[in-house]
C-alpha cells in the first residue's frame, strides 16, 4: 500500500458509493424511468480494477454495471444522462441503467441477460489475441452467471485459445430473492467448479480493497504476460434490493446474522480505518476527497436534467448501420 | 462450370484474402469434408487463427462472434445445419440484432452465420426446420436466401462485408446447383431478381423453391402460359418494390416458401400485398409452402410433404383457370421424391 494507492481505491469506492446513494435518493422523483441495479455495498472490487487496468483494455459487464462502468473510466455525465433517458446518454436514451458503454476508455457494453455478455467478452478477447497486444479482456459476472451455459461454453473457449481474458465473479449470494444454496450445490464452491477446467482460480474477500487490488495486480500481470484466462472469485454484499433504491431486508429473505456479519464489514470505513491508522489516508483529505466527488456527482445530474430528451423520430433509428465502425485494419 | 458450394467457398477465399479481419470458423470448417466442400483448404491458406473449427457451443461461439466484431473483425460462423443454430437465438436476438439500437447506433456487428437447411432423405424433424421467418421477424437481423449459383458468391460477399449481422441461409438441395456465370462483386442486400417474364401469374419464391419454380414456369411457357418469375435472394431487407411492380402488372400472387405455412414469411408477404396492392388484385394471393407439421424421416412419410414444380404448376393452372399438362415436369424427374437428384446419395 501506498499513499497514492490507498487514495485511489477510497476515492474509487467513495464515488461509486456517492453516484449510487444520490441515485436511490432522487429515484422516487420519477425522474429516472428504467430498472435500475445499484452497486451499493459492493464497490472495493471494481474500485480495485480500476486501478489496475489500462484505458486500452475491454470490458463488459451485466445488469448490475454502473461500477464498473465508472470503474473503467466511463463517462459519469453520459452514465447519469442515460438513465435519465437523455440524448446526451451513453446510448442516446436507448439502454437505460442496464445498457451501458464508453468504447473510448474500452468499456464496451453491458447488457440484461444474466451471462450474456461473458461471450462477447471472450470474442473481445480473441481479438486482442489476433492484434498481439498485451491488453486484457474483463468480463464482470455475478453468481447468478456461473449457472449459465453461455459461461461454461465460453470459460471452455477462453482456455481452449489461451485467451487474455479476466473472469472477474462478484458473489453476492443472492439472485433476487434467490438464495445461492437454492440455485448451486454446496459440494464446491464457484471458483472450485471453475478450477476443474483447467483455469488459473483464486477467491478473495470483496469487500476488502487492498487484498483484491493485490490479488488482481498478480493476475493481471499474468494474463498479460500470456498466462492464459483467470477466474476471480470474489465474495461480497449488496446493500439494497436487487432491483430498485430501497432496503429490502424487511422481507427477510437473508438471516439477520448474514445481513450483521457484512454490514460490520462495510469496505469503505473497514478500508480507511486501517489506511488511517497506518498513515496512508487523513479524515481531512477524506473529506475533502468526499467534497470533490459530491461536487463531480451533482454536476452529473445537473447536466443529465438540463440535457435534452432524444427527438420522437430516434425511436425508430439505429435498427441497421450504414457503414462500418472500428474495423481492424 | 461451378457449383453453388464452389461459389461459397471462394466466396469465402475471396473475403479472407481481400480482409485480414476477415474470420471463418465453425464446427467441422476444417475437417477432410469442409462443410461439403464450402471450406475446402482455407485453414491450409489462411492459418489456425483466421480459419478454425470450434467447441459444440453455438451459443457462446456466437456472442464469441459478436465480441470479436466489436474487437474490429468480421466473422463467419457456419452451422451444418439451421436446427443447431436455434440454441444461439439467445445471441442473435438479444445482443447481435441489438447492439447498434440499443447503444443508440454507436457500434455495428458485422457478422455473417451461415446456416444450412435440409430436406429430404431422412433429415428428420431437427435436422430440416426452414426457420428463416424467426431471424427475418427480429429488426437488426438481415436474412439472406440464395437460390441460383450464379448468386451465392456475390450475396455471401456483400453479408460477409455488410454492417449488420447477417443470417445467410443455404439450402443443402442447391450445393450442387451449378453454373457458367458466375460474378466477384458482391451483389446488394435487398435486390430481389426478376427470373422469368410474363404477365399471367407474379411468382415470389426464395432459396431452393425457385429451382422448383424455374421448372414450372418454364414447362408452363411452353404451354402459353407466362409468369414473372422474382427470386426474393433477401428476405430482410426485402425488395417490396419488385414485388408490387409485378403484381399490379399480373393482378395475381403465388408465393413459395420452404418454410411452415402459419406465421412465415408468405404470409407476410401475402399481407403486405393484400394491404398494398389490393386494387389490383384479381384473386386472393396464394401460397405453397411446408404444412404445419415437421418433417418426417421415413420416406414414405415425405412423398406429399414438399411442394415440388408440379404442385407449382397445377396451383398455376388454377390460378389462371387455363389447363396445364405437368406430365413433362414429371418426366424430367430422374430421381426419388427425397433427394435433389441422383447425385445425392447422402449421408446428409
Amino acid at each position: 500500500m501506498t499513499p497514492e494507492l490507498a487514495k485511489t481505491l477510497s476515492h474509487g469506492m467513495r464515488r461509486i458509493r456517492t453516484v449510487e446513494e444520490t441515485i436511490a435518493a432522487r429515484y422516487s422523483e420519477q425522474e429516472m424511468r428504467c430498472p435500475t441495479h445499484l452497486s451499493s455495498g459492493q464497490e472495493a472490487v471494481p474500485a480495485a480494477i480500476s486501478a489496475v487496468l489500462r484505458p486500452t483494455d475491454l470490458a463488459v459487464s451485466g445488469h448490475r454495471a454502473h461500477a464498473h462502468y465508472l470503474a473503467k473510466g466511463g463517462s459519469l455525465k453520459a452514465m447519469i444522462a442515460e438513465i435519465y433517458g437523455r440524448v446526451t446518454g451513453c446510448a442516446r436514451g436507448k439502454g437505460g441503467s442496464m445498457h451501458l458503454i464508453d468504447e473510448a476508455v474500452g468499456f464496451m457494453g453491458s447488457t440484461a441477460i444474466v451471462g450474456g455478455t461473458v461471450p462477447v467478452g471472450v470474442g473481445l478477447g480473441y481479438s486482442l489475441m489476433l492484434k498481439g497486444t498485451d491488453d486484457i479482456a474483463c468480463i464482470f459476472l455475478g453468481d447468478a452467471v456461473v449457472e449459465t451455459g453461455a459461461f461454461y461454453e465460453s470459460l471452455n473457449f477462453a482456455i481452449l485459445k489461451n485467451l487474455p481474458v479476466l473472469f472477474i465473479c462478484e458473489n453476492n449470494f443472492y439472485s433476487v430473492y434467490s438464495p445461492l444454496s437454492v440455485r448451486q450445490s454446496h459440494i464446491k464452491a464457484i471458483h472450485e467448479k471453475v478450477a476443474g477446467f483447467g483455469i488459473t482460480t483464486q477467491d478473495g474477500d470483496g469487500n476488502d480493497a487492498a487484498s483484491a487490488h493485490e490479488i488482481i495486480t498478480k493476475t493481471v500481470a499474468d494474463i498479460r504476460a500470456g498466462k492464459g484466462p483467470a477466474f476471480l472469485e470474489f465474495s461480497t454484499f449488496r446493500f439494497r434490493e436487487h432491483c430498485g433504491p430501497n432496503y429490502d431486508d424487511d422481507l427477510g429473505y437473508r438471516p439477520d446474522q448474514f445481513i450483521e456479519g457484512w454490514n460490520a464489514r462495510e469496505p469503505i470505513r473497514q478500508f480507511e480505518t486501517r489506511a488511517i491508522e497506518d498513515g496512508f489516508l487523513t479524515l481531512a483529505g477524506i473529506d475533502q476527497m468526499q467534497e470533490e466527488i459530491e461536487n463531480e456527482v451533482k454536476a452529473a445530474f445537473d447536466f443529465a436534467r438540463a440535457s435534452d430528451f432524444p427527438p420522437a423520430g430516434e425511436a425508430s433509428q439505429h435498427i441497421f448501420a450504414n457503414q462500418m465502425k472500428g474495423s481492424w485494419k | 462450370m461451378r457449383t453453388f458450394a464452389n461459389e461459397i467457398r471462394d466466396g469465402l477465399d475471396q473475403a479472407l484474402s481481400d480482409d485480414p479481419s476477415v474470420l471463418v470458423f465453425g464446427l467441422g470448417v476444417p475437417d477432410p469434408k469442409g462443410v461439403f466442400g464450402t471450406t475446402l483448404d482455407l485453414q491450409e491458406k489462411y492459418g489456425e487463427k483466421r480459419v478454425f473449427d470450434m467447441p459444440t457451443s453455438e451459443n457462446a461461439m456466437t456472442g464469441i462472434a459478436i465480441g470479436a466484431a466489436l474487437g474490429g473483425f468480421k466473422p463467419v460462423l457456419t452451422h451444418q445445419r439451421l436446427d443447431f443454430a436455434l440454441l444461439s437465438m439467445d445471441q442473435l436476438v438479444n445482443n447481435a440484432a441489438k447492439w447498434h439500437f440499443m447503444f443508440g447506433g454507436q457500434r455495428n456487428v458485422p457478422i455473417t452465420i451461415r446456416m444450412i437447411l435440409g430436406r429430404g432423405r431422412g433429415q428428420g424433424p431437427p435436422h430440416s426446420q426452414n426457420q428463416q421467418s424467426w431471424f427475418a421477424h427480429n429488426p437488426g437481423l438481415k436474412v439472406v436466401m440464395p437460390a441460383l449459383a450464379s448468386d451465392a458468391k456475390g450475396l455471401l460477399l456483400a453479408s460477409i462485408f455488410d454492417p449488420n449481422p447477417v443470417i445467410f441461409l443455404e439450402h443443402r438441395w442447391l450445393h450442387n446447383a451449378q453454373t457458367e456465370e458466375a460474378t466477384d462483386m458482391p451483389i446488394p442486400l435487398g435486390e430481389a431478381k426478376l427470373l422469368r417474364e410474363g404477365d399471367a401469374v407474379t411468382v415470389v419464391s426464395v432459396s431452393y423453391m425457385t429451382i422448383e419454380a424455374l421448372h414450372a414456369v418454364d414447362v408452363l411457357k411452353e404451354q402459353g402460359i407466362s409468369c414473372d418469375l422474382i427470386d426474393l435472394r433477401t428476405v430482410t431487407p426485402i425488395d417490396w418494390a419488385k414485388i408490387e411492380t409485378s403484381v399490379k402488372k399480373t393482378g395475381k400472387l403465388l408465393m413459395l416458401d420452404t418454410g411452415f405455412k402459419s406465421f412465415g414469411i408468405a404470409g407476410e408477404i401475402l399481407a403486405h400485398v393484400t394491404e398494398s396492392c389490393w386494387s389490383s388484385l384479381q384473386l386472393p394471393p396464394a401460397r405453397l409452402t411446408a404444412p404445419d407439421y415437421s418433417e418426417s424421416t421415413s420416406p414414405a412419410l415425405t412423398k406429399d410433404y414438399h411442394v415440388r414444380a408440379e404442385h407449382i404448376a397445377a396451383k398455376i393452372g388454377e390460378m389462371t383457370d387455363k389447363p396445364v399438362s405437368i406430365e413433362p415436369i414429371l418426366n424430367q424427374r430422374g430421381a426419388a421424391h427425397d433427394v435433389p437428384g441422383t447425385w445425392f446419395t447422402g449421408p446428409f
